[in-house]
């Protein structure tokens, strides 16, 4: 046995630390807030008492309740405004600042990084790749979602049924790339199969492949990990946008004698719209920052490197911090229409 | 449009108008929506499977046969689980070590934004002060940004304190050894709020804003109605945020290889796991077993309260 207990009672005593602070915090937040106003209310009081003695009757009456409404709203927005502000908003603007600099961060460069990443070879691959996983993964993965909601749709066993579909979006990128490494495991022709995929191809008669060594297919496979996790996700979403049509909707379209491809095209189709669309959304933007999967399986090598896993390389491994900026800005630029979209659409729901 | 729901037709109305041959397509179609919908079922359940038995197969068998001739030749061990938990040799995964980093990190970087995540979404509903919306509406865009966008100067952040203009506003944080969970939960923290405050904020701006303004009536402060109003009230929206955030932080691995190290001190189970397929790619016995590990917690966690998860996914999110 190799487990130093000390060690291990070092990290716990850590993690008292942690849970003290947040109590601390938390709590002393709360209570100072509960302290402060009711010391403002007991003096305003007095002063109210004062005035009606008649001590002073020219006296401004006592300040309403009213002002202090922002000094609440402050303290209340104060720890995540202030977190936001030192864990995400600097650091960005400090991230496009850097991706206009060298490797160091010493001197200006201007767009050099951009040029840069533009004229290698290496990179155009790289973004080649991700725009195949844009592509791809959010069409394939809401097709078999959406496929799999309608037709297990009031079907028997069907929450069973959904249960399977979903249990891969528990599942860590790095826990199902390895499950996938074992599908596409590979043992020379003479030996026994212990990969699924190859004991198949076998099975039919065909040579084993090294299915993640041999580009341009090795993207594929890869991306079918992350169809077999946003599947899940897309048919629960779908499921319970399909479940949401109104039920005389459906009933009336049923007495007209529509069957059910009709029935899917003209009724389902419109009715989950709105779904549908958050849904490749949300895809698409958790497919563009994809890291885990390819770093796990094949560590980007063989050309399947994408955006965030050359970003990572590149500030963390390299020290190429220019050049790894200017991959996470790019990778921003890509998402800053979704995000414009989406302002506008929350605007119109406040606004209705 | 003459239905309504109470419309006695069903019965009737439910025998397709066409007949004999109607029905008959009708049943082939029930059936290949059956065949489909099991061969997807099948498909997303397989490769998990034979990674379960795998990793209670003997290093020899899941070396040299595939794991379905384990239900001809069946061979149970727990030795797998004892190797890449609790091990000897440097090589053999340690992992017992790597789920505590892996607990470590998580309930705190749980536990911070629900906190902050609440107070602020309170604030965003039911305060009023002036920019109010516009701070909303730059937390929803904020939700949006990849997280890719932070790491670099948040590290330097930490390891370098900040300077203008040669002007040391912070020194370094030079954290070292354990300490460096600090680190991981302060970046985790940061990267959920966002999406933290919107859930949350969904759900606190629906609550009845008659029983809001008769608690302010009744003199209640802020603080007041917040603990024993609202968030009694919003349990259901926690649990859902809680779950959706213990997943996010239990599984990240970008996170924990900038900000945790890659030492057995801080990486958590991810990291490690990530080390092990990479460097011996071939140990399927410590590979299968591993995985499982690492997988269990969340998968318990899913299954018995799912119901919250889907909430959760319901309210539109995207987390970035």
């Amino acid at each position: 046995m190799n487990f130093d207990v000390a060690a291990e009672a070092d990290k716990l005593t850590m993690l008292g630390y942690g849970l003290l602070a947040f109590v601390v915090v938390v709590g002393g937040l709360l209570l100072l807030l509960d302290i402060v106003p009711s010391w403002f209310a007991r003096q305003r009081e007095q002063r109210l008492a004062m005035a009606v003695a008649g001590v002073d009757p020219a006296a401004p009456p006592p300040a309403r309740r009213k002002p202090r409404e922002w000094l609440f709203g402050l303290f209340f927005l104060l720890p995540a405004v202030l977190l936001l502000l030192v864990g995400l908003v600097v650091p960005a603007i400090r991230t496009v600042l850097l991706s206009l600099m060298d490797g160091r961060s010493e001197s200006w460069v201007g767009l050099d990084n951009y040029s840069w990443m533009f004229s290698q070879d290496e990179i155009l691959s790289v973004l080649t790749n991700t725009l195949v996983w844009v592509l791809l993964v959010p069409l394939l993965a809401t097709s078999v979602g959406l496929i799999y909601a309608v037709l297990v749709d009031r079907a028997r066993l069907e929450s069973l049924a959904k249960a399977l579909v979903f249990m891969p979006t528990a599942i860590s990128f790095v826990g199902a790339g390895i499950i996938w490494k074992f599908v596409y495991a590979y043992r020379g022709p003479e030996q026994e199969q212990i990969g699924l995929l190859n004991q198949l191809v076998v099975g039919f008669g065909g040579e084993p492949q090294q299915w993640l060594q041999n580009p341009p297919l090795n993207t594929l496979f890869l991306i079918v990990v992350m169809v077999w996790i946003q599947a899940g996700f897309a048919m629960v979403v779908l499921s319970a946008a399909i479940k949401a049509i109104p039920a005389d909707v459906v009933e009336a379209a049923r007495l007209d004698g529509v069957n059910s491809w009709q029935m899917f095209w003209r009724i389902t189709m419109p009715s989950i719209r709105p779904a549908l669309i958050v849904v490749v959304v949300t895809i698409s933007i958790a497919t563009l920052k994809l890291f885990d999967i390819v770093r796990t399986m094949t560590n980007g090598n063989y050309d399947t490197n994408v955006i965030a896993t050359e970003m990572y390389n590149q500030a963390f491994r390299y020290g190429q911090t220019g050049q790894g900026s200017a991959l996470a800005v790019f990778l921003f630029v890509l998402v800053i229409p979704i995000v414009i979209y989406q302002i506008r659409n929350l605007r119109k729901q406040r606004e209705a | 449009m003459t239905t309504t729901p109470t419309r006695p037709a069903p019965a009737t109305a439910a025998a397709p108008p066409g007949g004999a041959a109607a029905r008959v397509r009708k049943r082939l179609n029930t059936r290949t929506a059956t065949v489909v919908s099991i061969i997807i079922a099948v498909l997303w359940t397989i490769p998990t499977f034979g990674l379960f038995i795998s990793s209670f197969r003997p290093e020899n068998d899941i070396k040299s046969t595939g794991w379905w001739t384990f239900f001809t030749d069946p061979q149970v061990t727990l030795e797998n689980y004892q190797e890449v938990l609790f091990g000897r040799t440097a090589s053999s995964g340690q992992l017992a070590s790597y789920f505590i980093n892996s607990l470590v990190i998580t309930l705190p970087s749980v536990l911070f934004p629900l906190a902050f995540a609440a107070l602020a979404a309170y604030a965003l509903a039911w305060i009023n002060f002036r920019g109010r919306d516009w701070i909303y509406i730059c937390v929803f865009a904020l939700q949006i940004v990849p997280l890719q966008m932070a790491l670099v100067p948040l590290l330097s952040f930490f390891s370098e304190g900040v300077t203008v203009g040669g002007v040391t506003l912070l020194p370094a944080w030079g954290l070292t050894g354990e300490e460096r969970f600090i680190q991981v939960w302060f970046a985790h923290t940061c990267f959920a709020l966002p999406l933290g405050i919107f859930l949350l904020h969904n759900f606190v701006s629906q609550l009845p804003r008659d029983l809001m303004e008769a608690a302010r009536v009744d003199g209640a402060t802020h603080p007041k109605i917040f603990r024993t109003i609202v968030l009694p009230l919003i349990t259901p929206a926690l649990a859902a945020f809680g779950i959706f955030q213990f997943l996010w932080v239990w599984n990240d691995l970008l996170v924990a290889l900038i900000f945790a190290g890659g030492g057995k001190q801080t990486a958590p189970l991810t990291v490690r796991l990530a080390e092990l397929a990479g460097t011996r790619g071939n140990e399927w016995q410590r590979l299968t077993s591993g995985a499982f590990v690492s997988i269990v917690i969340p998968l318990i966690v899913f299954l018995s309260l799912q119901r919250y998860f889907v909430r959760g996914l319901l309210s539109g999110s995207v987390k970035g």
